[in-house]
């Protein structure tokens, strides 16, 4: 352990990589907390395997393969996935569920095309699309994670000084809306926030597990407190402190890919809070209830 | 701005009742889900300072009347007015209770911070809550007895507690018109004390209140106001005038009895719409 904390600091890919991960793991941590708590947890999964055109497509456009160009087209389809949710789930007849399902493999379909029609071109120019599928952690650089520090930073900004508009959008939507809060712009801006979040995270783990990222960390933090704000701050260092994790250990078994080590270590994190937290844990409710039945059961001998 | 003007004018030759002291005043309001009427060419002024029900069958458009109030619905056509101005105008003026099961109550948070939401607007983007507006939630918190559960988390509350809590929420803001979705619903008996006797405080402070209501035996004695509303409205003043059996007949489809009455009304094993006649009163 000692060893994987030491090659951290001083192997520089393995340092890059350990702090892309962890950026992104914060980042996705903090922002994935409201669409858990909107149960909205699946629109980051639709909105990320969205995003899988957008970085073919952005491609076949600029014929450049420098991240922020795919990343922004990323972005962009991540997005319509997004809108197209919502335009569908408008219809009362279409529920959300089913809108997301329809989004999620339409979009993904298209990707998935494109990229093998991309890879059937004599040339080999295309090569590396498709490691955005799993995401490829260890081609992280410095530059990578400086840009995955600052357009997150700027989300979680947002998130901050439109704090008590989120909250209350969240929590009664309708309140807001009567009191006169433009609730659709909110609530747009609140996907947006996810996209970005989802954007940038997908060349270190891909479009296929990013959505893990939003749900597990923000999942495991709920599990151990009831205030919004302690929530969102330990859903961050839960997704770092995944982040860190995964690099190290695919760090140190180099057969080991970084974005599903990342992805389990998130998982693991929610697993024991999900036994083991002293409030909501099943271990401690059930430890409660046996408590309970047995003085329920000494009492009524006693009488 | 002209139009305004016109549509000024013809109203108020063309309404019964003048509405000049009309807190929240309904015209021509219709309401439609697709294809169906919810709300029917409603035409309702509420004068200011009353306590006022709601009541109706299942279905009626109760709540969704209290949502076009609101914005929260978009309407057919109709002209709603709070005080005479258009509710964008007014929005400070008015508090709003939802139904209680229209939140997650498992959401992460206190008692009084759901209550320090009903600040919010008046704060404003970008400034937080600090003393004052904690303060302001205490005082509302205080006068729903619920001063002592302020660090609960919202999860750990009764249904009646839940209620309190966002009678206070609607407190905090300080309105003159206050527009409440079955507070009385599913809560204890001492709940729905404190909710009566504060909403007659409000009524004392020459507030209006308007509550969508289920429980039929209670209107004479918590209200002074009703609207009996079946899609259409049915009629609508003063309980003593309006709250008669004949009333209720045309309201509920002729199958309804209630307290004070000598009208034989069928087994209420039997009777669908019992449960419209309301809960026996200790």
């Amino acid at each position: 352990m000692s060893e994987a904390l030491q090659l951290l600091w001083t192997d520089y890919t393995l340092r890059n990589v350990a702090a892309g991960t962890a950026v992104l793991g914060a980042v996705s941590g903090a922002l994935g907390c409201f669409a858990v708590l909107r149960r909205r947890s699946l629109l980051g999964d639709a909105v990320s395997h969205a995003a899988l055109p957008g970085i073919v497509l952005a491609w076949l456009l600029t014929g450049s393969k420098a991240a922020p160009v795919l990343v922004a087209g990323a972005g962009i389809t991540g997005w319509l996935g997004a809108a197209a949710v919502s335009a569908l789930a408008r219809r009362e007849r279409i529920r959300e569920d089913t809108a997301l399902a329809l989004v999620l493999s339409v979009f993904f379909g298209a990707g998935l095309m494109l990229l093998t029609v991309v890879q059937g071109r004599p040339d080999a120019s295309q090569a590396g699309l498709d490691t955005f599928l799993f995401g490829q952690a260890a081609a992280l650089v410095e530059r990578d994670v400086l840009t995955m520090g600052a357009v997150g930073g700027v989300a979680v900004l947002v998130l901050a000084l439109f704090w008590k508009e989120f909250k209350l959008l969240s929590f009664d939507a309708d309140a807001a809306a009567v009191a006169g809060y433009p609730v659709k712009l909110l609530d747009h801006l609140l996907t947006l926030l996810l996209v970005v979040a989802v954007v940038v995270g997908l060349q270190a783990v891909g479009v296929v597990l990013m959505s893990s990222l939003l749900i597990a960390p923000a999942a495991a933090a709920r599990q151990w407190t009831n205030r919004l704000g302690r929530m969102v701050v330990l859903a961050a260092v839960i997704g770092a402190m995944s982040g860190a994790l995964g690099a190290a250990v695919s760090g140190l078994a180099p057969g080991i890919p970084t974005g599903p080590a990342v992805v389990l270590a998130a998982t693991a994190a929610f697993v024991v809070s999900l036994l083991f937290s002293p409030s909501r844990g099943l271990v401690s409710r059930r430890l409660r209830a046996a408590a309970r039945d047995r003085r329920l059961r000494t009492e009524g001998d006693a009488s | 701005m002209n139009d305004d003007v016109v549509k000024n004018r013809h109203t108020e030759t063309s309404t019964v009742h003048p509405a000049t002291d009309a807190a929240v005043s309904v015209h021509d309001l219709t309401v439609a889900y697709r294809e169906q009427p919810v709300l029917w060419d409603v035409d309702l002024d509420i004068p200011s300072g009353v306590l006022a029900a709601i009541v109706g069958p299942n279905g009626a458009g109760k709540t969704t009347l209290l949502k076009s109030l609101l914005d929260l619905v978009p309407s057919v056509s109709g002209r709603i007015r709070f005080h005479g101005e258009p509710f964008r105008a007014r929005r400070r003026d008015v508090a709003y209770v939802p139904q209680r099961g229209s939140v997650d109550w498992d959401f992460p948070t206190t008692v009084a911070d759901v209550v320090t939401m009903g600040t919010y607007r008046r704060l404003g983007w970008l400034r937080r809550p600090g003393h004052t507006e904690h303060e302001a939630a205490m005082t509302a918190l205080r006068r729903v007895g619920m001063a002592d559960l302020a660090t609960r988390q919202i999860s750990e509350l009764s249904g009646g507690q839940q209620q309190r809590v966002f009678l206070a929420r609607a407190l905090v803001q300080d309105a003159s018109v206050y527009i409440m979705d079955e507070p009385f619903q599913g809560v204890d008996a001492t709940t729905e004390r404190t909710i009566i006797e504060l909403l007659k405080e409000l009524r004392g402070e020459g507030r209006t209140v308007l509550v969508v209501h289920h429980d039929l035996q209670t209107v004479p004695d918590y209200f002074d106001w009703v609207a009996l509303l079946n899609v259409r409205l049915v009629a609508a003043g003063p309980v003593r005038e309006v709250f008669t059996q004949e009333n209720l007949r045309l309201a509920y489809g002729g199958r309804v009895g209630f307290a004070g009455t000598k009208e034989p009304t069928s087994g209420p094993d039997k009777d669908p719409t019992s449960s419209y006649m309301g809960r026996i009163r200790p």
